[in-house]
């Protein structure tokens, strides 16, 4: 009795989004064809955007051939993409779980986090792309330095917003475990994390696009392979078709890995979707 | 067992602690000999660094004419967001077709990090001026554009109506009813347009500049000066910071005077 009126509002409203979503989907393929359609006539046949500037439709799918087929700066288009969601994954994975474990503790102990906030009051403001010098500098051009930016972007959101995850917890829940003398690791796992979850998810979320973000920019700035190389490389090239290849190629990768996470996100948290 | 306060004395001892041990290990680490102290300098060197770099000129400039070089830049790309951004996102909240139209191509642009525009600020504009404001502005203009759309979505039917009924324009609609009503929601935007843009203006200055708190961390790099470096880190936060509590206040000040 409990699951069917329980499921039904969901599959009606499933059934609703269903519809809509592929309404959304129609009129996003209208405005892409209008817009390509557009971007042609405007370089291609009118030449009011020179090509010096602007690649036309067709420049851009011989670029991604090319890319894809021959390779351009160092190394075929999936290549150069594994090799930057490879870096951004491993760098992302590493500062997340430290990250995470430093601010639930600061968010848990008041004393952990008197002893470790001003260090945090300091390195907060410091923008992710900031550090990309100091890595240099210190590092190289090689992976180290870019392991390094990635950790520094994603470490610093990912224990912020830990830390306040634990402190929105309701007060009542924690009297609730005090007074059921829930201690240890079963008050980690039963009454900190799930309560900071969506805090810490959120985080994880900003983490990820800061890290991305500044592997694109560090990968400008010097690299052999990865998706800034072909923008850093197309640009000494003055090869625009090719720099647009490289800008969908970023944003393709950026949107699948939110998407990812998104979707780990609704497996952690099942008793959200139901709201 | 959590969320009790720590007394006060106690709090600061730790805070106090935790800032020594931080410094020590630093200086430690620097003094140790392990590394040159250009590589890894104390972090006296930094201040001392920090004051020469007021008084001396490094890269061409002193290091608060650079910072005002970044700020102009920042100036324009956050002013030109916010002048495309409110009134667009008026206008998409207003009209369906235009929300229509500018959704599907703003979802698309938005997921292209601003700093991958730089090859395209470089082609375009070389090393002028247009390059870090494209980018800057590429980093500001979503969230301005998206929290003024929200905001205006949020008002409350009747208020429409009655403007309607009252036979207001659509232009008198979008500019009494939508605008004040969504205030608050684009001034939480700017907070966030601010940070982003602010940090995408760094990325633009380390590749794309000749002048800049981002064009001086670049030739700290190239000559090996981690202090000068660091300096750069510092000022771009200190500002940042300032940014972030000027848009603070003003959000607390329209708070306030809405809530009376």
């Amino acid at each position: 009795m409990d699951t069917t009126t329980a499921q039904s509002p969901q599959a009606a409203s499933t059934r609703r989004t269903g519809w809509s979503l592929s309404r959304r989907l129609g009129t996003a393929g209208v405005t892409l064809v209008v817009v390509v359609a557009l971007w042609h006539v405007l370089t291609a046949v009118t030449g009011f955007i020179s090509p010096a500037r602007f690649a036309t439709p067709a420049e851009v799918w011989g670029a991604l051939q090319q890319i894809a087929g021959d390779g351009y700066s160092n190394g075929r288009l999936h290549q150069h993409v594994l090799r930057s969601v490879l870096l951004v994954t491993m760098g992302f994975t590493f500062a997340a779980s430290v990250g995470v474990v430093l601010g639930l503790a600061m968010g848990a102990s008041r004393r952990v986090e008197a002893f470790v906030n001003p260090i945090f009051l300091v390195l907060r403001p410091i923008p992710p792309l900031a550090w990309i010098p100091l890595a240099i500098v210190w590092l190289g051009l090689g992976d180290a330095a870019k392991m390094m930016v990635i950790f520094v972007s994603a470490f610093v959101p990912s224990v912020i917003n830990s830390y306040t995850g634990v402190r929105q917890i309701d007060k009542p829940l924690f009297e609730a475990a005090a007074m059921l003398d829930v201690t240890g690791w079963r008050y980690w796992r039963e009454v900190l994390i799930p309560g900071a979850l969506p805090s810490i998810f959120t985080g994880l979320r900003l983490s990820l696009q800061a890290s991305w973000t500044t592997l694109v920019a560090a990968e400008l700035v010097g690299a052999i392979t990865g998706l800034g190389q072909i923008l850093n490389q197309a640009a000494q090239d003055i090869y625009p078709a090719m720099i647009l290849v490289g800008m969908i190629s970023v944003a393709i990768c950026g949107w699948a890995m939110t998407a990812a996470l998104a979707w780990i996100e609704r497996r952690a948290m099942p008793w959200r979707t139901l709201q | 067992m959590i969320a009790r306060a720590l007394p006060s004395q106690q709090f600061w001892r730790l805070t106090i602690a935790g800032t020594f041990t931080f410094l020590a290990i630093w200086s430690v680490a620097a003094l140790s000999g392990l590394t040159s102290r250009a590589f890894l300098p104390a972090p006296w060197d930094v201040v001392v660094r920090f004051i020469e770099l007021l008084t001396q000129p490094f890269a061409g400039y002193v290091l608060h004419e650079h910072l005002l070089s970044s700020l102009h830049r920042f100036a324009m790309g956050f002013g030109l967001a916010v002048l495309i951004g409110i009134p667009l996102g008026l206008l998409m909240a207003w009209f369906k077709w235009i929300d229509r139209i500018v959704t599907p191509a703003f979802e698309a642009i938005r997921f292209v990090a601003p700093i991958a525009w730089v090859p395209f600020a470089a082609l375009w504009f070389g090393t002028g001026i247009g390059g870090p404001i494209l980018i800057i502005f590429m980093g500001a203009f979503p969230p301005v554009l998206i929290n003024t759309y929200r905001g205006a979505k949020q008002v409350d039917r009747k208020y429409i109506e009655a403007a309607q009924m009252l036979g207001a324009s659509s232009w008198r609609s979008m500019t009494e009813v939508l605008l004040p009503a969504a205030v608050p929601s684009i001034v939480a935007g700017l907070r966030v347009s601010a940070g982003l843009g602010w940090q995408s203006l760094v990325g633009a200055e380390l590749i794309v500049a000749s002048s800049g708190v981002g064009y001086l961390m670049v030739k700290g790099q190239a000559s090996v000066s981690t202090a000068t470096v660091m300096c750069g880190m510092l000022a771009i936060g200190i500002v940042g910071l300032l940014i972030d509590v000027a848009l603070r206040r003003l959000h607390a000040a329209i708070e306030q005077r809405r809530g009376t």
